[in-house]
């Protein structure tokens, strides 16, 4: 059948209605888990797998908040080729280039199905060509916390990297050697999975603020090492020194200036890209100009957040997890750098989630579409690059939607007809900004009005393909396999696209 | 005689041409999916243009425009008019 963004899901799976379908919805959730006994502290994964029982079949998740530095994941991993259990569904938050062991368990079917957020590097290189044997489903941060608490993503055994623990088993990750910052991502895991094992390379007496509550915990595993704690700062969180990335970073702050979106108390996110980065810094250039001071900046953050925060132009930071060290500093150190869970960040049912709250967004894609709707799962071969992440969460969330990228990426042209795949509906995206132009969903008539009489270049984003078109050439229609290796899941459950294999690979 | 131009930088191609027995044009590039047939055209057509045969021509595609394809396969010509 065709959903509500046009794209075809199989029978028998809930299809994509709207964005806003889910006010129509009841909030369903599974009873917290409660454990017996007294947290367990162990000191080899052997025996961890033994006392649980960990067997084929069994979902196991783990969160990643030490992204390309976690040593968690692997251990496990080693530990499932080790023992050969078969059939396994694995649900990380995320999943980063430095999980090469989960290639090779994809690949002997130990680990047969996936639930994720965001994936790149090899493991989705081979999942794009075709080796998990059962599906992948791409969630969003908000989404999967829906299907944690709902009991859609049932979880047998969390493992829950944590930096540091305590003797009574409560978990942190502001200090210890591998610091990473908030764990926001790990905790619908930590309240209902079955069973909860934090591991940890640092245990204290007490702590006394701490983020994984111990009544949540049935073991700790004592490792030498959970991550190398430079691979946890977030590819790179320089501002780019690219004169089109700039162009469009300064286009974007005098938008948003023109728009009255920079006033007192607004509040904001954006991702952790070079470009991104450049469009914070003008930002907070118009706020010093201005003398406006904002509520909060919400996300991943970043450096460049920190630095608002400590220089007064924001009242609190909402953070989900920690971008880079300078973050994790500060989240250990100052009261308005606040935790958030993904729940209370992106959950659709959640009461009042971070991200209804903002005002505005700033975002990337791979592809966006006529109809606005945006890619950042695939590129346009088809590959799986990316995820939703929060993607699709912050831009239902909020007030203006903002997609800036280069109009064209190594000759390929970002507007395309229709996307390869559907990350977030088109529905959810307002304004898309190009170095050559700017274009505003028709739907958003508000935001045509005010910018009418405006200096800025806009276009109907039909034009801006045009031009694009005309500097590279049509791209030719490039063939697709047919075979479904998995699925788009929307925040709220439903289903927004398929992900098919690759046809030539990379 | 030989000759090259270009680089392998994104959204740049590295073009090597060489005296041969007969003319063949090789064309790796990343957005070959979609613009393998475009590529190949500015390639023949500033061949003929030149009026350059028996050459073997390698194209390594990071993604560039044409005119940027065509620029890179002149100096390459040059230089290989160059190199004796």
């Amino acid at each position: 059948m065709i959903n509500g963004v046009g794209r075809f899901i199989p029978n028998g799976m809930q299809p994509f209605v709207s964005s806003d379908n889910f006010l129509t919805k009841e909030r369903r959730l599974i009873s917290k888990k409660t454990k017996q006994s007294k947290t367990v502290f162990l000191d080899n994964i052997e025996e961890v797998f033994d006392v649980l029982g960990i067997d084929s079949n069994m979902t196991i998740s783990f969160h990643h908040h030490l992204r390309n530095g976690d040593k968690v994941i692997k251990m496990v991993s080693e530990e499932i080729e080790k023992r050969d259990i078969k059939n396994l569904h694995f649900a990380p938050s995320s999943i980063f280039p430095s999980y090469t062991k989960l290639v090779d368990l994809i690949k002997k079917g130990n680990v047969n199905e996936i639930h994720t957020n965001y994936l790149n590097g090899e493991v989705a290189k081979v999942i794009s060509q075709g080796y998990l044997k059962g599906k992948l489903v791409m969630n969003t941060h908000g989404g999967r916390a829906r299907a944690i608490e709902s009991g859609d993503l049932s979880i047998d055994v969390a493992f829950i990297a944590c930096p540091v623990v305590d003797k009574f088993g409560n978990g942190h990750g502001a200090t210890g050697k591998s610091a990473c910052g908030t764990l926001g991502y790990s905790i619908s895991d930590l309240e209902y999975a079955k069973k909860v094992v934090l591991v940890t390379d640092t245990v204290v007496e007490k702590l006394e603020n701490y983020q994984l509550d111990s009544k949540f915990v049935d073991y700790v595993l004592i490792v030498d090492s959970i991550g190398d704690r430079m691979g946890i700062v977030s590819g790179t969180t320089e501002i780019t020194k690219d004169p089109i990335g700039l162009k469009i970073a300064k286009d974007c702050a005098n938008l948003l200036n023109y728009l009255g979106l920079i006033r007192n108390d607004f509040s904001m996110q954006t991702g952790a890209g070079k470009t991104s980065l450049a469009v914070v810094k003008y930002v907070e250039e118009i706020m010093k100009k201005n003398h406006i001071i904002g509520s909060f900046a919400s996300g991943g953050i970043t450096k460049a957040y920190v630095g608002m925060l400590e220089a007064g132009l924001f009242k609190q930071l909402y953070d989900v997890q920690c971008f880079d060290l300078e973050a994790v500093s500060s989240f250990a150190k100052n009261k308005n750098h606040i935790a958030m869970t993904a729940s209370e960040y992106g959950n659709p049912f959640e009461k009042e989630p971070i991200c209804d709250k903002l005002d505005f967004v700033i975002l990337g894609a791979t592809e966006i579409d006529l109809d606005f709707n945006v890619n950042v799962t695939t590129d346009s071969m088809g590959n799986l690059i990316g995820g939703s992440g929060g993607h699709a969460d912050i831009a239902y969330g909020s007030n203006v939607t903002i997609i800036i990228s280069p109009l064209i990426k190594s000759r390929i042209p970002i507007i395309k007809e229709k996307v390869m795949t559907v990350t977030t509906p088109g529905s959810d995206v307002d304004i898309l900004i190009t170095e050559r132009g700017i274009a505003i969903n028709p739907k958003r008539t508000d935001l045509h009005e005010k910018l009418a009489n405006s200096q800025f270049p806009i276009f109907e984003i039909a034009e801006l393909l045009e031009i694009s078109h005309k500097i590279t050439g049509v791209p030719k229609k490039i063939e697709t396999n047919e075979q479904i290796i998995g699925y788009v899941e929307y925040r709220d459950g439903t289903y927004l696209d398929c992900i098919r294999k690759v046809k030539n690979g990379y | 005689m030989k000759g090259i131009a270009g680089s392998k930088e994104s959204n740049d191609c590295l073009i090597t041409i060489e005296t041969s027995k007969k003319t063949t044009i090789e064309i790796n590039s990343i957005v070959g999916q979609f613009f393998y047939d475009q590529i190949l055209k500015t390639v023949e057509d500033t061949l003929k243009e030149q009026n350059i045969e028996n050459v073997s021509v390698i194209v390594e595609d990071k993604g560039a425009l044409d005119y940027t394809i065509k620029s890179r396969l002149l100096t390459a010509i040059e230089r290989m008019k160059e190199d004796v």
